[in-house]
């Protein structure tokens, strides 16, 4: 298991980068992993990042659909915040595990 | 999961059948290659126009006779003949819906405009639009265009690029 150093701390990644415990989350730590990814967080972000790891907690598959029908973003303005692959990036910027959902 | 060396880079995916289930292949397939940030094109042709032609789009059905994978609730064995019923084709593929909206699966306009959202494009065959006698006002305004075979390929070059055929 890899570690990496986000806001003076060690946490624990994957090999791919996703934090091992959604719990080391905090959004310092999004911030850095953002910009990794070229992403500057917005508010518009932290609602959508806030509205998964929710989910995320009440224990439901997250798919590219719900967050489509959050009332925060629709599915066009997701891949605009998140581009490329937005499920997969918004997660783990969100400190959650890869998803496992195929649609 | 290791890296590939080769990375898949672009699909294009081909629906010839209007079954719910070649339908749905394609487009799950297509979705998920969107959501991986591959760019993704879908061509429908022959029947799989239904998928895309505005009065055909929710009435796509399942086959009851014909299908030996076909199964009653229970994983009961579902009678060939039972299949000739009227109405017993549109009420499994009824019930197939309702499983599949269970799992969060989009119906198949929603799916379209996942795909569409998500940057990929799709196209009708314009073989088998003048057969079956459809125009560009017939289909879903996410179709993109109207291809030829020769059209269709000339969008498939490149590396790291898949032909599916479903």
């Amino acid at each position: 298991m890899a570690t990496k150093n986000y806001s003076g701390k060690t946490i624990e990644v994957t090999d791919e980068g996703y934090l091992v415990n959604p719990k080391d989350w905090t959004p310092e730590i999004a911030s850095e992993i953002a910009k990794e990814n070229g992403i500057n967080l917005t508010e518009k972000h932290f609602a959508v990042i806030n509205f998964m790891r929710q989910k995320y907690e009440n224990g439901e598959t997250l798919t590219i659909r719900s967050v489509g029908k959050s009332g925060i973003v629709d599915i066009k303005g997701f891949y605009e915040l998140f581009p490329g692959t937005p499920l997969k990036l918004a997660s783990k910027i969100a400190g959650l595990p890869k998803p496992s959902s195929c649609v | 999961m290791q890296k590939e060396a080769y990375p898949l880079k672009k699909v294009c995916i081909i629906c010839a059948k209007g079954t719910l289930e070649d339908v749905y292949a394609t487009l799950v397939l297509a979705n998920g290659a969107v959501m991986e940030g591959i760019e993704t094109k879908v061509f429908f042709t022959f029947f799989g126009l239904d998928a895309i032609t505005k009065k055909r789009i929710n009435s796509i059905h399942t086959a009851v006779v014909g299908n030996p994978a076909m199964r009653l609730p229970g994983n009961l064995p579902f009678p060939t003949l039972l299949g000739i019923l009227p109405g017993m084709e549109a009420l499994a593929s009824y019930m197939m819906k309702k499983e599949m909206e269970k799992l969060d699966i989009p119906s198949i306009p929603e799916f379209l405009e996942m795909i569409t959202a998500g940057g990929g494009e799709i196209y009708a065959c314009k073989l088998a639009m003048d057969m079956f006698k459809l125009k560009k006002e017939d289909l879903v305004d996410e179709v993109k265009d109207i291809l030829t075979v020769g059209d269709f390929y000339a969008m498939c070059g490149g590396e790291g690029t898949q032909i599916i055929f479903t």
